[in-house]
């Protein structure tokens, strides 16, 4: 066994030492029919092979390729310090903070963590997190319920599409109803949440709205009308949910300030590898009033015995491990270690470089607009972007496949993502950040003008 | 109240200097953000602290060291399976092949990772004896929850709607209760059998009609194995409910017993336990599920698939109708899952058996040596982890758990995980694993029996442990009353961005 | 010697019946047996309680308590002053530590609760 310290000698004392012949013998209260038979697996695999087999996987993927692909996972420059930060084992190798005495490092970088992120969404309250903004959303979305004892939940359809997916199998079990706002089809608002609609959801008579939950920027990049989403929410009753992106949160409104209730949203971008979906960080945020009903771990601070400043988990008797079927959450191993990333992120790029990587992307985002534009796609929707949006390029999916044969990862195909809204199926939506090059985007719109031309 | 004691560090906001760190991110151009509609802005920038990378870094460095980990110390926390944490997984998870690939990548260039994870939904199948795998749930609490939903569609697809029910013993760990109720269902707690064993005659009368399944950890979370577990099986099939198995203790019967072939339909794996994946402070893990042959056409979406033609790709939207959907985003916790895949790998077969022979071998050595030290309730054979009391010691010393729990940090151990399950007065669960040494097991041993010896010499230094940490016992209840969660930047900091 | 001029359920609340006004909490036996107490979620005004029924949740650092009804009526008052203070559970449960106050309609449901004795035999018990 690779990792095991026990020499035969060592084995042998301690059967001694529990009286008996052999180690099958503390197996023996499995019933004989039901006893295993051995595991059809590969042998065991020595450390410089299993190293070689696992490059040779990691190198069948593809990651050389010019990429405008983000659609809710986003590359960023990381700096240095991050990884190595993280990979103290003092960190990594360590568990929930049971003991507050032999754990102050991590519980205190939790604390930092949900000060860090109470400063970005502008919202006093941060759980400790969540597994990622899906399920930050969907968590989002049982607390409006729980609060206004209400069942039915408005969430627009420029919210990722798994998100969507996701809060529909939360609220499976709770016999909760999931509607989705349609968008505006034409004119400056095309493609955000339809105001006019959500009015009529709404007014609907004895369907009282728990929560109207709105992306900013939405899924399709544009930036929504928070503060008109947020006023109608809140003028039937309703919470108010804004689904967020933090990096934008440098140059953006942040949520507390256009009302938002509570915010969700996936901390990724925030110095965390994209590495196919995971470990990332949700983020779940809300206003005061509402702190019973956040789910998952927090951390406060006090003192000890001695009046010296500590840190600790708190308010633990909402959580599962004591209140087991009336949690509200069942909740237990979060995402700490993706939580420290983000903060030692924000610690070393600092307000104004997160500012800077928000707005060179930005800048770069414009660039590669003016640049697909030249070459024939045009954007699809009028209203204004942050650093995503989607162009029109007939014949999208075959055009998208045959870009990557020449270097280019020309972003999501909504026709292939969203196959049921017609309006989008020309569509790709591209994304640039700060990492995006010049040289990347003007390959882009070269290898896209000559497929165009075909 | 002191701002810091020794070794402890201030707030990253306190540190923070208007002016400071910079150099890491190009300065966009000055108009960058002018196509961007003034109200949709941030008026005034974050908050959030100004550091030079030093001090970033030498703050994280001691914060860390205030923490016990598996890289410093004996962590016998039952329940939690604190084993080591191989260097070569996190080489692994880190190659760019792997952390670079972004999860809407086209199937053509994330052949790797599909490999990988197809690999392992293999691997799984076969150490639990299931059917099939779906690697998505982000946790072992998202597995459960999973497996529920899936046996509401379960049963809701065969138009049986009168199963509202789900059967937990009261020995469960917290999450079992939790996630019936998330996903609708109402709990029945089963009280446990006088040997700890479930009782299979309180399971009987429970069962009916109404029952959609019955939750079981085995090995108990007492760290006995169910002996009467296929009468139970019988009796739960019979009544028309399914048998969803908790995984969180399978480090102690890899290879010999194979839930899905004993019978169970449905069961989750705690990666983070059985298979090594580090736990980060409490995260991230990650909970796949296994399912028999009944569940398989609910399994969420997508699926990992391999192609006749040996190429491997997702399930497509709207591809399987009958699964629950999705639990999360994309495919899953793919960097942890690269990790447990390694881990399995470098075992093979043989190395896993011995995995859970060596980690029960342990924990039964403990057993028995602390046996005349503490009251250990249940005399049989335990798995890989045992209950050990300080009830006994309590009546006569009135040192407690807890106490003994806090003495152990002064000696350098974690302790135990205290108080769990419930149904144990002054518990402590003890899971040595399989990573520590001999000399590991008999040191903490004598470390138990000198706090056991001074609980009746000079109990006062027991009530007042532990002494050598960073801080000492903490004001938890106005933690609790009067919450801070955050903190408050002095008004005034907000400092614009240079250009 | 638990106080005299109540009445108690086996869940360790009392109640005190003034007219026809009922003022219920739990008893000093409870609150050392939760410890320090961080939270009471109570019921709102004008909401019924059914006797032995619970109606409202205690929170300690680590635990959580059901409270149950001693005695049936309609809330016609809580105490606001937990929200801000739970301790005053801890520290006077008979006092400032009340939690809910009832209109009562059914006095008689008064002889199903225990009398002081025997409600410090229960305890005595363990």
């Amino acid at each position: 066994m690779p990792y095991g310290p026990h020499t035969a000698d060592d084995r042998a004392r301690m059967l001694e030492t529990i009286g008996i012949a052999s180690i099958d013998e503390l197996f023996d209260d499995i019933p004989v029919a039901l006893r295993a038979s051995r595991l059809d697996l590969p042998g065991p695999v020595p450390e410089l092979e299993l190293a070689a087999q696992l490059q040779a996987l990691a190198d069948r993927n593809r990651t050389d390729l010019a990429s405008f692909l983000g659609a809710g996972v986003y590359r960023h420059y990381t700096p240095a310090a991050v990884d190595q930060l993280l990979l103290r084992g003092e960190w990594y190798t360590a568990y929930t903070p049971y003991q507050p005495e032999v754990s102050q490092g991590t519980l205190q970088s939790i604390y930092e963590y949900q000060s860090l992120l109470a400063e970005l969404v502008g919202l006093d309250v941060v759980s400790a997190s969540h597994y990622d903004g899906a399920a930050a959303t969907a968590e989002a979305a049982l607390m409006t319920c729980r609060q206004t004892r209400r069942t039915r939940v408005l969430i627009s359809r420029a919210i990722h599409r798994h998100y969507r997916e996701t809060t529909r199998t939360y609220f499976a079990g709770g016999e909760l109803d999931l509607e989705e706002i349609p968008l505006v089809a034409d004119g400056p608002a095309a493609g955000t949440t339809d105001l006019a609609a959500l009015g009529r959801l709404l007014a609907e008579p004895d369907r009282p709205v728990a929560g109207v939950i709105a992306g900013q920027p939405n899924a399709l990049g544009l930036l929504e009308p928070m503060g008109a989403i947020g006023e109608a929410a809140h003028g039937a009753g309703a919470l108010f949910v804004a689904v967020v992106e933090p990096v934008s949160l440098a140059v953006l409104e942040p949520p507390g300030r256009y009302g938002a209730d509570i915010a969700a949203g996936e901390g990724q971008p925030l110095g965390i590898p994209p590495q196919y979906g995971g470990p990332y960080l949700g983020i779940l945020a809300a206003t005061e009033p509402l702190v019973r009903q956040i789910p998952g771990r927090l951390v406060g601070m006090t003192t000890d015995v001695d009046g010296r400043r500590a840190f600790v988990m708190t308010m633990r008797a909402r959580e599962q491990d004591i209140r087991r079927e009336r949690a509200a959450s069942n909740i237990c191993t979060n995402q700490a270690l993706l939580a420290l990333a983000a903060s030692i992120y924000l610690a070393t790029v600092g307000p104004h470089g997160l500012r800077d990587v928000a707005a060179l992307g930005a800048a770069r985002a414009a660039e590669l607009e003016a640049a697909l534009a030249a070459v024939g796609a045009p954007r699809l929707h009028a209203g204004p972007y942050l650093n995503e949006f989607v162009v029109r390029v007939p014949d999208a999916p075959a055009v998208h496949r045959r870009l990557l044969g020449r270097g280019v990862l020309a972003g999501l195909v909504l026709a292939e993502a969203e196959p049921d809204d017609p309006s989008l199926a020309d569509g790709l939506l591209v994304c640039a950040t700060e990492v995006t090059t010049p040289a990347e985007i003007a390959h882009f719109a070269t290898a896209l003008r000559e497929e165009l031309a075909r | 109240m002191s701002v810091t004691g020794p070794r402890l560090q201030p707030t990253l906001f306190e540190m923070s200097r208007p002016g400071r760190g910079g150099g890491k991110i190009p300065h966009p151009p000055k108009d960058a953000l002018e196509r961007i509609p003034v109200a949709a802005r941030r008026a005034s920038p974050p908050a959030l602290p100004e550091l030079s990378e030093p001090e970033v870094v030498r703050h994280y460095v001691n914060l860390s060291q205030l923490n016990h980990a598996v890289d410093t110390g004996f962590y016998p926390l039952g329940s939690c399976t604190m084993k080591f944490n191989p260097k070569l997984n996190e080489w692994a998870a880190r190659l760019p092949g792997f952390a670079d690939l972004h999860p809407l990548a086209p199937d053509e260039l994330a052949q790797g990772t599909l490999q990988l994870l197809w690999e392992l939904e293999e691997a799984l199948a076969e150490i639990s004896g299931m059917r099939a795998v779906t690697l998505q749930p982000a946790a072992g609490a998202q597995g459960e929850l999973t497996g529920i939903l899936m046996v509401r569609a379960y049963h809701r697809g065969r138009g049986d709607l009168e199963r509202t029910e789900v059967l937990v013993p009261d020995s469960s760990h917290g999450t079992n209760p939790a996630t019936a109720s998330m996903a609708g269902f109402r709990t029945i707690t089963i009280p446990s059998a006088r040997d700890g064993g479930v009782d299979v005659d309180a399971f009987r009368a429970a069962l009916g009609p109404r029952t959609a399944a019955v939750m079981i950890t085995n090995p108990s979370t007492l760290g006995l194995f169910e002996s009467r577990i296929g009468e139970l099986l019988e009796e739960v099939h019979a009544a028309g409910a399914l048998a969803y198995m908790d995984g969180a203790n399978l480090n102690a019967i890899l290879g010999r017993f194979k839930p899905g072939a004993a019978g169970f339909d449905v069961m989750h794996f705690n990666v983070h336990k059985t298979f090594s994946t580090p736990h980060g402070g409490g995260g991230p893990g990650a909970g796949p599920v296994g399912v028999g042959e009944t569940l398989e056409p609910f399994l969420p979406s997508p699926r990992v698939l391999r192609e006749a033609d040996g190429r491997y790709r997702l399930e497509r939207p709207g591809e399987r109708p009958t699964t629950i959907g999705r639990l999360r985003s994309f495919v899953g916790n793919t960097g942890v899952l690269v990790r447990a895949y390694a881990y399995i790998r470098a075992h093979g077969g043989s190395g896993l058996r011995e995995v859970s022979d060596d980690a029960v071998l342990a924990a039964n050595y403990l057993k028995v040596r602390l046996g005349g030290v503490f009251d250990v309730p249940f005399e049989r054979h335990c798995k890989h982890e045992f209950v050990a009391s300080a009830a006994s010691l309590k009546k006569e010393t009135g040192i407690r758990t807890l106490d003994i729990a806090k003495r152990l940090i002064d000696f350098g151990y974690h302790p135990p995980t205290i108080y769990f399950p419930l149904i144990v007065e002054e518990a402590m669960l003890i899971e040595p694993t399989e990573t520590e040494t001999l000399e590991t097991l008999d040191a903490f041993v004598e470390t138990l029996i000198a706090i056991a010896a001074e609980a009746r010499a000079d109990p006062d230094v027991i009530h007042e442990a532990p002494h050598t940490t960073p801080v000492r016992r903490l004001d938890e209840a106005t933690a609790a009353r009067q919450p801070n969660l955050r903190w408050r930047t002095a008004a005034g900091a907000e400092t614009p961005c240079p250009d | 010697m638990v106080p005299g001029d109540l009445r108690y359920t086996k869940d360790h609340e009392w109640v005190r019946v003034e007219g026809d006004t009922a003022t219920i909490g739990i008893t000093q036996y409870a609150a050392d047996q939760l410890g320090d107490i961080v939270f009471v979620e109570l019921p709102a005004t004008g909401a019924p309680l059914v006797q032995f029924a619970t109606f409202g949740v205690v929170e300690s650092v680590k635990a959580v308590s059901d409270l149950f009804a001693p005695i049936a009526g309609a809330v016609v008052g809580t105490n606001e002053s937990l929200a801000n203070s739970p301790e005053q559970v801890n520290s006077d449960p008979y006092g400032q530590g009340w939690l809910v106050k009832v209109r009562v309609t059914e006095t008689g449901q008064l002889d199903e609760l225990l009398d002081p004795a025997a409600y410090d035999a229960l305890i005595a018990a363990g």
